[in-house]
């Protein structure tokens, strides 16, 4: 019987002629990696098993990026105990804070992401790196702990989703918006334990979308989402550095348990109402129930690209944040961060009356940085509006495109950027 | 093993932001954990669980961060067994691997109230409510994670087969 991407990788990674769905596995990993707050814990468990080395050096990431810079007491000691981790076991990938960027952001662009890859990260948006046809996918800290001793993990084969990719975008559309039609589609578990395997006219989709799309795979409950490799891959991963890898194509005969078709003709900008990713409006009806926000986040492992920060830049020259409003731009890594400068879109965002940070996870997660009051409503390119997600319990946070955050930021309700006023795009 | 307590009922896509919310996690020690697990949407919860109490939730428990502290936190309440229609699949593996019962049962999902008292069986997956009188059972393991359940975890379970 054929087999899917997901599957071949697990079939290469397990020894193995081919794999079914349903069968219990255990594959050797390619990368493990952690944060700040999920290493401690695997780090107790790794030091329980009395082990005295990581099994390869080279392959386990440390990546301190929640908390940091150290919001307090409590995560300064967090990020210590990773740190000398770090140095005991002497992981050679392991990012301080000045070189340090958001996780999955920042493993494709050092070249640490292959395809054909086997990793696992405990953190849940690992599947960001599917983009690049690896299989990657989130686990706990234990898990971790194991998989650095062991440099092996066990996986259960996963069903897969088929999502056929047609069409060319409309305007203001993006990866995010493809990405939040799909989780409306499928629901927040309707993807629960499956691979969501992603092909057709992929060329329309850039890396960084691709990215965008993978990481929300966790949303609609995946184990992972993968991309075929194409051309615009290899490009980006000789840029990357990245050598090396396998690419692996689905057969014809592979087996779906649900096909589905992302056609762009349908694909409007989509915003995610509080409190789960599956409530999806397009940004007509969106606009109609004229939604007064408090701050914009444009930023994190979904959409903290550099792409993100140009349509942000495009939409936000020449325009002013609503006085009521607070805009923070995250540029996901040093790399993008600079090259914001190089372009001068530091200079649009600072004249806009944005405030731009240093790398970090922090206001997704209301970790730290950009956190919500009672009653207070957040537009966020980030991948999560649950209950408290960004703060107080009785706060909001409405999940958009860069695109549709900036408008927004700018008209301090949520908006389509052709609807402001004295803008004109290209 | 068996587990006898109250029921705390709670709905469907139970996440692990309401489970246990990151402005907490910069103190991972369990004590801490317990203090807030479910302060999101039950505020009362860390006052009011007992050793033994049990969970039971719809569809998706444990969906979003794969944080560990989630189970964690649940495991230090004091919490004997969650039981839901079925669970996402980041926590339902963190679960096991730290020792956490869990127990899909849509049926006793559908029937159990908040309050009930269950008796549970976890090696037979039987469940009885002492309140109703019914008795359910649950989805069994498959062997190779009963086999990590018996060693009390993925880290002893890799240290007995290594």
């Amino acid at each position: 019987m054929g087999m899917t991407m997901t599957q071949k990788i697990m079939a290469k990674k397990s020894a193995r002629a081919s794999v079914n769905a349903g069968e219990l596995l255990e594959c050797s990993l390619d990368l493990v990696f952690g944060n700040d707050i999920t290493a401690p814990v695997a780090i107790d468990e790794f030091y329980k098993m009395g082990v005295n080395k990581v099994f390869d050096t080279n392959k386990v990431a440390l990546i301190p990026d929640h908390f940091t810079p150290n919001k307090d007491i409590a995560a300064a000691s967090l990020a210590k105990k990773t740190r000398e981790f770090a140095k005991e076991f002497n992981i050679k990938h392991y990012f301080e804070v000045g070189r340090v960027g958001v996780e999955h952001a920042l493993l494709p662009e050092i070249g640490l992401i292959k395809p054909g890859d086997m990793i696992i990260g405990a953190d849940s948006h690992t599947c960001t790196h599917g983009a690049l046809g690896a299989f990657a996918t989130g686990v706990g800290s234990t898990d971790m702990a194991a998989g650095m001793a062991t440099g092996k993990c066990w996986f259960k084969v996963p069903e897969a989703i088929k999502i056929l990719i047609k069409g060319k975008k409309r305007k203001f559309v993006s990866g995010k918006d493809a990405i939040l039609w799909l989780i409306g589609k499928l629901g927040v578990d309707g993807a629960r334990y499956k691979s969501l395997e992603f092909t057709g006219d992929i060329s329309e989709l850039s890396l960084d979308e691709r990215f965008t799309i993978a990481n929300m795979a966790v949303e609609a409950g995946a184990k992972n989402g993968i991309f075929p490799v194409d051309e615009k891959t290899r490009e980006y991963l000789a840029e990357c550095g990245a050598t090396g890898g396998s690419e692996y194509v689905a057969d014809k005969d592979a087996q779906y348990c649900k096909e589905l078709v992302m056609d762009f003709k349908e694909i409007t900008p989509m915003i995610a109402f509080p409190h789960l990713p599956e409530n999806t409006k397009t940004i007509e009806e969106t606009e109609k129930l004229n939604i007064k926000i408090d701050q914009v986040i444009i930023g994190s492992c979904t959409n903290g690209r550099m792409e993100d920060m140009r349509i942000a830049a495009q939409i936000l020259k020449g325009q002013k944040i609503a006085s009521h409003v607070r805009c923070l731009v995250i540029p996901a890594t040093q790399k993008i961060w600079k090259q914001c400068v190089t372009e001068g879109i530091m200079e649009v965002f600072v004249d806009a009356g944005v405030a731009v940070s240093t790398p970090t996870c922090g206001p997704c997660l209301g970790g730290h940085m950009g956190i919500l009051a009672e009653g207070e409503r957040c537009v966020s390119t980030t991948n999560r509006n649950f209950v408290g997600r960004m703060g107080h319990v009785k706060s909001e946070v409405y999940l958009a495109s860069p695109a549709i955050a900036a408008a927004s930021a700018v008209a301090g309700i949520i908006i389509s950027p052709d609807k402001l006023s004295n803008y004109s795009f290209m | 093993m068996k587990v006898k307590g109250t029921v705390h009922r709670y709905g469907n896509h139970v996440d692990t932001d309401v489970i246990i919310p990151a402005r907490v996690l910069n103190n991972p020690d369990k004590k801490n954990l317990a203090s807030h697990c479910m302060e999101d949407i039950d505020k009362e919860f860390a006052s009011r669980v007992k050793d033994g109490d049990i969970i039971v939730a719809g569809i998706n428990f444990g969906c979003g961060s794969s944080r560990e502290h989630a189970p964690l936190a649940i495991k230090a309440s004091g919490i004997g067994c969650v039981i839901a229609e079925n669970f996402a699949r980041i926590f339902y593996r963190n679960a096991i691997n730290i020792g956490l019962a869990v127990l899909e049962c849509p049926k006793a999902v559908q029937e159990i109230c908040n309050g009930d008292i269950l008796e549970i069986d976890l090696e037979a997956g039987i469940i009885n409510s002492l309140s109703s009188k019914k008795t359910y059972k649950a989805e069994s393991f498959p062997p190779f994670m009963q086999e990590i359940i018996k060693a009390g975890g993925l880290i002893n379970y890799i240290k007995t087969t290594n």
